[in-house]
């Protein structure tokens, strides 16, 4: 075991750590620990744009920007946050652009902008363009300039070092970082990395879902160490199922291509938005969009001899614009559909694409063990947080501008702490917990196979937690998470050794995932109402009576060491905006 | 409206998943923890062809041997985690589909040439990084920042559009003969990262990098063979880019 002591650990160089990372090496010696080389992130699969009113091509602003973010989350936004994320956007997209990113640009030479869902003129009157974009290729480009200012800076990586263990020491009652512990996947090595501040920006949760639009590795490591360690997560049910992604694969879409004039029809070539939301039409919010498609599909117009399908067609749009504005996307059609865009439609379906949810902070990113107890020196930004500026539901295009803002707020906050705070002691055998997961995993003997739970899992969330929810379809989750997570205490894995252990961390991954899931499905069955993301049949409306606030789930341990969860509630920030109806 | 393409549409969503064929992957195992020497490993699998040579080695380590390893996340050839040498070629195991490939015939993986092997698919990634670094890939700019952006016309940004596709996957690097000879070469990928700076117009130090690249290590080692781009899974035309900088520094405009 090794120890490290710096200022300043961030966990994840995505968007939001390394965009972090630029601000907290300018001040205090910083660490960045990432399970992935940095540019492997999944920023980097972002496509479609990144939302600032800068009223480049047309008239625009941000409260605007605030209120359809608001809107669009459904009300449970909190909107003091919001209106920061959409004030502080410009700024953001500006400090790219000068830090090199490539934007599209006008005729003029200024950052073009296009439509996005959800995204609109005056309180929703039309779509405004409010997207700036780099083609279809935006995260991509956000992650490249992130990396090559981390570079000009002088950032310390550590690439390949897995964050497994959050420690937590109680002083004087208040919990408090001291620091994490993480796995050397090189050379199976755990260090302990005492720090004065540490922030969580490692991503979403994606792979408890099997169609998902998220890679591989978005397993939620670092939701999973906080609430391991008695930390709340917050709104983990509210999903975002994205309405476009590749038939049975998953593989997104980008809204962009209906921001271009791309659209949905079903089996008789119907136009079905129009009947859903006459005014956004196929740039609707998403949970819109993505419970229409389904609701055409169950209604039996679906595509394909198995209905089970809608397309989104491109077909109308000239080749060139497709080729300038959506390279990669019609690419994509042709590599793993073996279908030209250019002339077919493209089958589609809904996919898990966002988790809205996640360790709860307060606008500086300072994370909290209650609802309004801060952690000292604990920071979390980018998709692991919920500030919360997307409430049930996130509008496209506003996620690459949270890592931004928030990243950026999380590495000027935790950089200062760092100078005014002192290190907080170590606990004893600070890498104990990660040394005895590991440990047991590699010598387990039992006889069920990471691969098999992780398949089991995603296919009953796929059933049971997605677009559509029921008490019923909830409860045969919970039962089936439970089933899973008994049955993966008999788990082993097959590659013993030290180096390169991959086999060893699908195993913990999958850990993870299993806690995830499990938080995710009884704050689902307690929230009896539909909002934003998260659609009860049984309950079809939205009710602010009962359901105007956030759910807090914290895991309890039992005397016997059985855990369970319990469930809280925090009140919702509204500022100007009175809930309202939500048309598009 | 039976153009050929729709009837691939109808046939694609008629496939019900079933035509499953039995192929055989040879992978390239290494594992100093247990030996020294590299080993030819044969697994037979059933897999439908429309799908990816990486879903063929999550079927191997998922099912068969769980120390099979290798790097991936994204899985649709945006993070450049999985380069490999398939069938002698480097590829991007995501972006390959195995009906692609020949696989009536075994179906040889191993890890990419010119970088360290630490264990079967996985290779030290650390000096192909470090000839990244080394040609400074940032904007460097003088003078006051102006408050808004910095204006650029489509034209000047359409001039490096190309490079800036790059996902550091080292597919090029690595397929390089130079490089393999001589791993101080700074190899393709770095040439064409520093491309992507020299051309575009809001930088300001394309004379530097062109300097860098004038190294004795740099540019003039190219021999246009081409591997490069054939390699690259973005499309992106190496071997032109390389011309162009070789060119700019003849004629020290760009
Ligand atoms: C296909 C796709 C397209 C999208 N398009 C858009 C769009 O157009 N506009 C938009 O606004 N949003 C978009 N989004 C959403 C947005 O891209 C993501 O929410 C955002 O990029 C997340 O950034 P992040 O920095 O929080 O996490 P990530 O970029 O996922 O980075 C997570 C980091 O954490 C590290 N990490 C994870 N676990 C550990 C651990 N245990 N130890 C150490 N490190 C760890 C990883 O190595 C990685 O570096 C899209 C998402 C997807 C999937
Ligand atoms: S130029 Fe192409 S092959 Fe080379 S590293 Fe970049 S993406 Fe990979
Ligand atoms: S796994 Fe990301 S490029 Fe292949």
């Amino acid at each position: 075991m090794k120890i490290h002591k710096y200022d300043t650990v961030i966990v994840g160089a995505g968007g939001a750590g390394m965009r972090a990372a630029i601000e907290s090496t300018k001040r205090s010696r910083t660490a960045v620990l990432t399970k992935l080389y940095p540019t492997r992130s999944h920023t980097g699969a972002a496509q479609g744009g990144m939302a600032a009113a800068l009223a480049n091509v047309e008239e625009d602003n941000w409260e605007w920007h605030t209120f359809d973010t608001i809107k669009g989350g459904d009300y449970l936004v909190d909107q003091d946050a919001a209106e920061i994320l959409a004030k502080e956007a410009i700024d953001a997209v500006l400090d790219l652009e000068k830090m090199g990113l490539p934007f599209g640009r006008t005729p003029a030479g200024e950052i073009d902008q296009r439509r996005f869902g959800g995204h609109s003129r005056n309180h929703g009157e039309a779509p405004v363009r409010r997207a700036c974009y780099s083609g279809d290729r935006t995260g991509h480009m956000i992650l490249q300039t992130l990396y090559q200012n981390c570079i000009k800076e002088g950032v310390e990586f550590f690439n390949e070092f897995y964050v497994l263990d959050q420690l937590i020491v109680e002083e004087d009652g208040v919990k408090k970082s001291a620091g994490v512990v993480a796995y050397e996947l090189a050379t199976g090595e755990i260090h302990v990395f005492q720090a004065k501040s540490v922030i969580y920006a490692s991503g979403g949760t994606g792979k408890f879902f099997k169609v998902t639009s998220n890679a591989h590795t978005l397993t939620g490591d670092g939701q999973a160490a906080c609430y391991r360690r008695g930390l709340p997560l917050e709104d983990m049910e509210f999903f975002q199922f994205h309405p476009t992604g590749i038939w049975r694969m998953g593989i997104l879409l980008t809204e962009g291509a209906r921001g271009e004039g791309g659209i949905l029809r079903n089996k008789d070539g119907e136009r079905f938005m129009e009947k859903y939301a006459p005014v956004m039409k196929d740039l609707a919010s998403r949970d819109v969009v993505s419970r229409s498609i389904y609701t055409e599909i169950r209604e039996g117009r679906g595509c394909g001899p198995e209905g089970d399908h809608v397309y989104l067609d491109l077909t109308h749009l000239p080749p060139e614009q497709l080729d300038a504005k959506l390279p990669d996307i019609t690419e994509f059609a042709r590599t793993y559909l073996g279908i030209e865009p250019y002339t077919d439609p493209i089958p589609i379906q809904p996919t898990a694409h966002y988790a809205m949810g996640g360790i709860p902070t307060n606008v500086e990113g300072e994370v909290l063990s209650d609802n309004t107890t801060v952690v000292p020196g604990l920071y979390a930004a980018g998709e692991v947080a919920c500030v919360s500026v997307h409430g049930a539901n996130r509008l496209g295009t506003n996620s690459l501008l949270d890592i931004n803002v928030f990243g950026k707020r999380a590495g000027i906050a935790a950089a200062e702490y760092a100078h005014t705070a002192d290190y907080v002691e170590l606990p004893e055998n600070p890498a104990a917990q990660v040394q005895a997961q590991v440990e047991n995993l590699l010598s387990a003997t039992g006889t069920e196979r990471v691969s098999v739970i992780r398949k089991e899992l995603q296919e009953t969330m796929d059933a049971n937690v997605m677009v559509f929810r029921t008490e019923q379809t909830i409860k045969t989750a919970v039962e089936k998470i439970a089933e899973l997570r008994e049955r993966y205490k008999n788990v082993s894995v097959q590659d013993k050794g030290k180096r390169f252990n991959t086999d060893l961390l699908e195993a913990i991954e999958l850990g993870n995932l299993l806690d995830l899931a499990e938080v995710m499905a009884v704050s689902a069955l307690a929230r009896k109402e539909s909002r934003g993301g998260h659609y009860r049949e049984d309950y079809p409306n939205r009710d602010d009576v009962n359901f105007m606030r956030h759910t807090m789930a914290y895991r309890e341990v039992a005397d016997g060491g059985k855990d369970s969860i319990r469930l809280d509630y925090k009140p919702v920030v509204q500022t100007r905006y009175q809930p309202m109806e939500r048309k598009y | 409206m039976a153009t050929p393409t729709m009837d691939k549409l109808a046939a694609l969503e008629a496939d019900n998943g079933s035509h499953l064929i039995t192929v055989t992957f040879r992978i390239r195992r290494f594992n100093p923890e247990i030996s020294e020497e590299a080993t030819w490993e044969d697994f037979q699998l059933e897999i439908d062809p429309k799908e990816r040579v990486l879903d063929g080695l999550h079927k191997i380590k998922w099912e068969m041997d769980g120390s099979l390893t290798f790097r991936r996340s994204c899985a649709h050839g945006i993070c450049g985690s999985d380069a490999m040498r398939i069938n002698g070629k480097n590829r991007l195991a995501c972006k390959t589909l195995i009906k692609d490939i020949n696989p009536s015939k075994p179906i040889t993986i191993e890890a990419i040439k010119g970088l360290t092997v630490q264990k079967d698919l996985v290779v030290d990634m650390e000096p192909f990084f470090q000839a990244y670094r080394d040609v400074m890939p940032f904007l460097i700019t003088k003078g006051n920042e102006p408050t808004r952006e910095r204006l650029q016309s489509p034209e000047d940004r359409e001039r490096f559009d190309d490079t800036t596709k790059c996902i550091l996957c080292a597919a090029c690097t690595s397929s390089c003969p130079v490089f393999w000879n001589d791993g101080q070469y700074f190899g393709p990928a770095a040439i064409v990262n520093a491309h992507r700076f020299i051309f575009d117009s809001r930088d300001e130090a394309g004379e530097q990098r062109l300097e860098i690249l004038n190294d004795k290590d740099g540019v003039w080692r190219c021999r246009t063979t081409f591997n490069c781009t054939d390699a690259c899974p973005r499309g992106i035309e190496v071997t032109k880019a390389i011309q162009e900088v070789k060119r700019a520094l003849i004629t020290r405009r760009f």
